[in-house]
């Protein structure tokens, strides 16, 4: 199962952190840390799998990461999941991002993270891979934000009700 | 408030504490509007965990969103189960959520599989029920909700046995994704759902795993998809990687394996660093079968060792070590040396990782002593700080006991060492890191006497430099200190010692001050550094025994005995659980029970003589066991007095042999021995005792004859050595050289062994012969042990002279139910036992099981029949007792689980020398250990307070003639052997026990159409289990 998603920048500073096992506070932020610092040091031309990170469950665990500009998606899987899977899976997400946001950049992921947490809920569920197909996914986001609006709308035109009547 | 909530998340994320607003967030899924719900319950499962208070809150909402008609809210509640759920709560939801499984939509089914996948994996007893389910989500309509089943059954497959009857499906379904027959949208890159396929091959691969005929039906399927999957992107490699991968883990198969090599051989040689990778971890995988390959790939690998990338080293290192050998240790070591090298600047994990590999390889292959020493120091001298303290410790030890070979060898490898050691310290020190000074400085002192021509005044001299270098830190400079104490001995090396340890007596640090002064003392003073020294290689009593008649004492004094620490808290747990009642007798079961088990476990005190001695065998088994012989003096009814204890265990014994079930005549006879003479009994004990653990890896057997303080002390080291072998249960694989048509278990096994040794010799005498072999598990044993039980497991083969007599069957060719009938045990038949089924056969052996059902044990008969014509000799059965200790201590102690798995194997030789297995396995349910508890309503009430956890569920009624809740409770009591306390009016409460002495009760009472019952027991799951029983039984009437 995916064990964490993590999204840092350049500087390490996080922008999105998903934990699908429960670890205290303070571990989060070193697990975010130790990624970074384990992430941050390969060249571009290597593979974007690495073992290790002891904090997250040691030997059986890998951070499966791709870089786009200056942000870094970072999976952290268990054995049970396929590394090149992973590796599409991320491309997934981004892209979904990418058409969610019409070109996604970081400031998007700072102002909305709420909405990148609602897209990826609906990618990966409890640490399960739900849905891997970006049209899918965009549906039901969509479709979310469709009721959020509509409910919006009700409260405002509710107020003007209210305010005419007291006219 | 939403915006507001944004930012909470964000500050937390950031890792600033936004406790406060946990609350808020709770609020705010509660809200009515769907935008606040949104946020609230994506707040709620990032800030809370599953053990967090405040989730209790939460429950409610998520029961109501989970009934609401909107779509989008059932698909949040989902969500939001399958973050975080309090595993108490599950089945308050689990209907609902079992529900959703049949909702028109796609997506709410889908999400609803997942979060029972959520509640598999945390608590799998309650979700045992809607198996059937998952198998209709597999065979749902839509893709999307069969891929989301197949996590579930990635899951449950890990224990294969049970779903093989699903490959055809699984390989069904396989074949029409990769025939590309889903719809267009599941395509990604013009693949037809590739993740689908990559859980599909993994799946497969569990399930074809060392079985042939289910790997058969995979073959086809798997060569197309390996064709299907073209080169092209990047998840094509991903599905192609998880085919190879399936494709050796399944029964091989020549052809595909060829085509399995290649395309590893394409990933390895890929430009793309990603395959690269995955070739490589491919080869690691594969090289443990098949070594060749890697010859193959030779050149690829060795340009892979000088790649940038240290992953891509690192996995090339590791195929290396997988086809280490003696031969090519050298160049291999040299490689990893260098590797190291590297990464030191970065220290980080994977080095220490291969620190540690070194010694395994150093040892197990080193060509000769003079390389083995050289590595090992460049290994120290790079490892540095960052080795694993286990690795300069592990070889010291190597040092001090030698590889186990020659002693010539052993001098000649310690000489090396001292030799190169010196050559270290003369030349620059400061380098060196502090971990390989200390080894350095107590290889000289222990071994440097056996150089010829050195002097220790040199030694001394090297080591006084090394005192007084900056860097040492007061770590090294004891250890230094000491090894100079071990040389003072010599001339010149007193005054030296002399000056050093002046210096160093007036030194800050305590330690260093005391090490120096003792230097001083023993460098002045020749004889007293000789008889020290001498001492030094005096044996330890670890078992402590010498404090035993201090104990003795203390306790006839009436002092508490020793309780582990554990043992403590598990017993203030006990306390607390009952303290609702503080004057009341706990349980009347374990009252009883325990006398029982200071009954039946005859060997623990017949074997020792007296209390003090009793720390004997109790050691071989288990610490807890210790405790237990102590406890036993101190019983729940009080103090029984120290000096009885000889007495006792004679009484003990004799009590014990009416309960042995199965041999009347050789119990009658074992106890008349006991009468006559205790020692004897204990003496051939001993003697058989001995003779097995030659078996076991010892060769000392004749020093277990005397029974003296002495000697009692090497037995039990060799009985530990013994059992951690094999995780303190015991010795199956040894144990067949000696005992036949028995196996023997743990603790019981010096009384077992000589019953299984009188069987051999029937065994062979007779030729051909029917016997059942009987095992019983006796469960008996005190709540405050788990070990006890694996300890009571006990073996009693039955007596030759009932059971084993001639029976020839020549010929037959299907063995009854009948003849099988005739053969079994008179003292079994009387017994309440299961049907006789048969287990496996073979052309000249047929093995049959039952269950019989005692009062206190669960007897569980194995049946063996010959069925040729020709006579069958060396016959062994071995059980898979290892599984069955673990799983019967989890069973029954700590997680009583619905059923468990016995298996086992029976050995035998039909013609002489031509050794034949037969392999079974059996299937032990819970039902199997429920026993009747006996309790008057008023008992029944108070041990109904004294437990707080409570199960409640609906059951169905029986509808019939006459009253409902009397019918359905009958016929639960036939079915589960419940005992029916009472009956009063709509209400009946019925109590039972799960051996040995776990009490369950039940209140049942008619509410509506239905039967609502309550359960209790201290055993938490034991409740859910024995509803699925319930369930089950009620279902089938």
């Amino acid at each position: 199962m995916i064990k964490a998603i993590l999204i840092f920048n350049n500087h390490g500073k996080p922008r999105l952190s998903k934990f699908y096992e429960h670890y205290s506070e303070d571990t989060e932020q070193q697990i975010i840390r130790e990624t970074f610092h384990l992430v941050s040091k390969r060249d571009e031309n290597v593979c974007n799998f690495l073992e290790g990170g002891m904090l997250i469950g040691g030997s059986d665990n890998k951070l499966i990461y791709r870089h786009y500009a200056t942000l870094y998606f970072v999976f952290c899987v268990d054995s049970s999941e396929s590394e090149l899977g992973i590796l599409d899976l991320i491309q997934v997400f981004v892209e979904t991002l990418d058409k969610c946001f019409e070109n996604v950049c970081e400031l998007d992921l700072i102002f909305h993270v709420d909405k990148v947490h609602h897209i990826l809920s609906e990618m990966v569920m409890g640490g399960m891979v739900l849905e891997t197909n970006m049209n899918e996914i965009i549906t039901h986001v969509d479709a979310q934000n469709k009721m959020e609006k509509s409910e919006v709308r009700a409260a405002s035109e509710a107020r003007v009700l209210s305010i005419i009547i007291l006219i | 408030m939403k915006e507001i909530m944004v930012r909470a998340i964000y500050c937390e994320m950031l890792g600033y504490e936004a406790s406060f607003s946990y609350i808020h967030a709770i609020k705010l899924a509660q809200q009515g509007s769907a935008i606040e719900k949104r946020v609230g319950y994506l707040a709620v499962s990032l800030f809370l965990n599953e053990s967090h208070d405040l989730l209790l809150l939460l429950v409610n909402t998520v029961l109501k969103d989970l009934q609401s008609t909107n779509l989008i809210e059932v698909c949040m509640a989902l969500t939001v189960v399958s973050q975080l759920f309090p595993k108490d709560m599950i089945p308050a939801i689990l209907p609902l959520v079992e529900e959703k499984l049949t909702n028109p939509k796609e997506i709410i089914r889908r999400k609803a599989v997942l979060a029972l996948h959520k509640f598999y994996l945390i608590a799998p007893n309650q979700v045992q029920h809607i198996h059937s389910k998952f198998r209709k989500a597999l065979c749902d309509k839509d893709p999307g909700v069969m891929t989301a089943s197949l996590h579930i059954y990635l899951q449950l497959i890990k224990n294969p046995d049970s779903y093989k009857d699903l490959t055809g499906s699984f390989v069904a379904i396989l074949r029409q994704v990769v025939g590309g027959k889903l719809p267009v949208d599941f395509n990604y890159h013009n693949v037809p759902a590739p993740w689908l396929q990559i859980q599909l091959l993994r799946i497969l691969s569990l399930l074809g795993k060392d079985d042939q005929s289910t790997s058969e039906l995979m073959y086809e399927v798997l060569d197309e998809s390996l064709r299907r999957a073209e080169m092209n992107h990047n998840i094509t490699y991903a599905i192609l990687y998880e085919c190879v991968k399936a494709i050796y883990t399944i029964y091989p198969k020549s052809e595909l394996l060829e085509k399995a090599a290649k395309c590893i051989g394409n990933f390895v040689v890929s430009p793309k660093i990603n395959l690269k990778y995955l070739g490589l971890k491919a080869l690691t995988y594969v090289v443990q079968q098949d070594a060749s390959l890697a010859l193959q790939h030779q050149m690829t690998i060795i340009e892979c060792l000088d790649h940038s990338d240290s992953i891509i080293k690192r996995e090339t290192l590791e195929v290396l070590f997988r086809i280490t050998n003696v031969k090519n240790v050298a160049v291999i070591v040299e490689k990893m040396l260098d590797f190291l090298k590297n990464v030191f600047m970065e220290p980080d994990i994977l080095f220490l990782l291969y620190v540690g590999c070194f010694p395994l390889l150093s040892d197990t292959y080193s060509p000769n002593n003079e390389w083995f020493i050289q590595t090992m120091n460049v290994v120290f001298s790079l490892g540095g700080e960052l080795m694993h303290p286990d690795i300069p410790n592990n070889f010291l030890r190597l040092l001090a006991q030698g590889f186990g070979s020659e002693e010539e060898e052993q001098q000649q490898l310690r000489v090396f060492a001292v030799d190169s050691y010196l050559t270290l310290l003369e030349s620059d020190t400061a380098h060196l890191p502090q971990r390989f000074l200390q080894v350095i400085s107590w290889a000289l002192g222990e071994f440097s006497y056996l150089k010829d021509g050195l002097e220790p005044c040199k030694v001394t001299k090297l080591l006084a430099k090394l005192l007084d270098e900056r860097n040492v830190t007061s770590e090294s400079r004891s250890w230094i200190l000491s090894a100079m104490a071990k040389l003072s001995a010599g001339p010149g090396a007193a005054a030296l010692a002399l000056q050093v340890s002046e210096r160093y007596s007036s030194s800050l640090d305590t330690v260093l001050r005391q090490q120096a002064l003792e230097l001083l003392h023993l460098s002045q003073d020749p004889e007293l550094h000789a008889r020290f020294f001498h001492l030094w290689h005096v044996q330890v009593d670890s078992s402590l025994s010498f404090l035993d008649s201090f104990v003795s004492e203390a306790l006839s004094q009436g002092a508490a005995p020793y309780k582990a620490p554990h043992q403590r808290q598990e017993e203030l747990r006990q306390e607390k659980a009952l303290s609702l009642e503080p004057y009341s007798i706990s349980l009347p079961v374990s009252l009883s029970s325990c006398s029982i088990t200071d009954r039946q476990s005859p060997t623990l005190l017949s074997m020792s003589s007296s209390l003090s001695g009793n720390s004997n065998e109790l050691k071989a088994g288990s610490s807890t066991l210790k405790l237990e012989g102590v406890k036993r003096v101190w019983g729940k009814e009080g103090y029984l007095h120290q000096q009885d204890a000889v007495e006792e265990a004679a009484q003990v014994e004799e009590a014990a042999t009416p309960a042995l079930p199965l041999s009347p005549q050789q119990g009658g006879a074992e106890s008349q021995q006991t009468h006559g003479d205790l020692t004897v009994v204990e003496q051939e004990k001993q003697k058989l005792a001995s003779s097995l653990f030659v078996g076991l890896g010892s060769q000392n057997s004749t020093f277990l004859m005397g029974k003296s303080d002495s000697t009692s002390q090497q037995f039990r080291r060799k009985t530990r050595a013994a059992d951690s072998t094999s995780s303190g249960v015991s010795e199956r694989s040894s144990s067949s050289s000696h005992s036949s048509c028995s196996d023997f278990l743990h603790n019981n096994l010096l009384e077992d062994s000589q019953n299984s040794l009188n069987t051999q010799k029937i065994g062979v005498s007779n030729g051909t012969h029917e016997g059942p072999v009987t095992q019983s598990f006796q469960t008996t044993s005190k709540e405050t042990s788990p070990f006890l039980d694996a300890g009571m497991v006990l073996v009693q083969p039955c007596s030759p002279q009932t059971e084993l007599r001639d029976f020839v069957q020549p010929g037959s060719s299907g063995i009854t139910q009948t003849s099988l009938r005739s053969q079994f045990p008179p003292e079994l038949s009387q017994l309440p036992h299961s049907d006789i089924s048969l287990l496996s056969s073979d052309h000249s052996l047929s093995l049959s099981a039952c269950r019989a059902y005692r009062d206190d044990a669960l007897l569980f008969v194995i049946i063996l029949s010959n069925c040729s014509q020709s006579s069958t000799n060396g016959l062994s059965v071995q059980l898979d007792c290892k599984h069955i200790f673990e799983t019967f201590s989890t069973l029954i102690q700590v997680e009583p689980h619905t059923q468990v798995t016995v298996a086992g194997s029976v050995s035998y030789r039909a013609v002489p020398g031509h050794t034949q297995t037969l392999q079974f396995t059996d299937k032990l349910f819970l039902t199997d250990f429920i026993r009747p508890l006996t309790l008057s309503t008023e008992e029944y009430g108070k041990l109904w307070l004294s437990f707080s956890q409570d199960v409640r569920q609906n059951l169905k009624l029986i509808q019939g003639e006459g009253d409902p809740l009397r019918a359905t409770l009958s016929a639960l009591k036939e079915q589960l052997q419940l005992h029916i306390v009472d009956i009063i009016g709509s209400e009946g409460i019925v109590a039972c026990r799960l051996l040995p002495d776990s009490p369950c009760l039940l209140h049942c009472r008619i509410h509506g159409g239905s039967l609502a019952v309550w359960l209790r027991s201290p055993l938490l799951s034991l409740p859910d289990c024995l509803l699925y029983y319930c369930q089950k039984t009620l279902e089938e009437c």
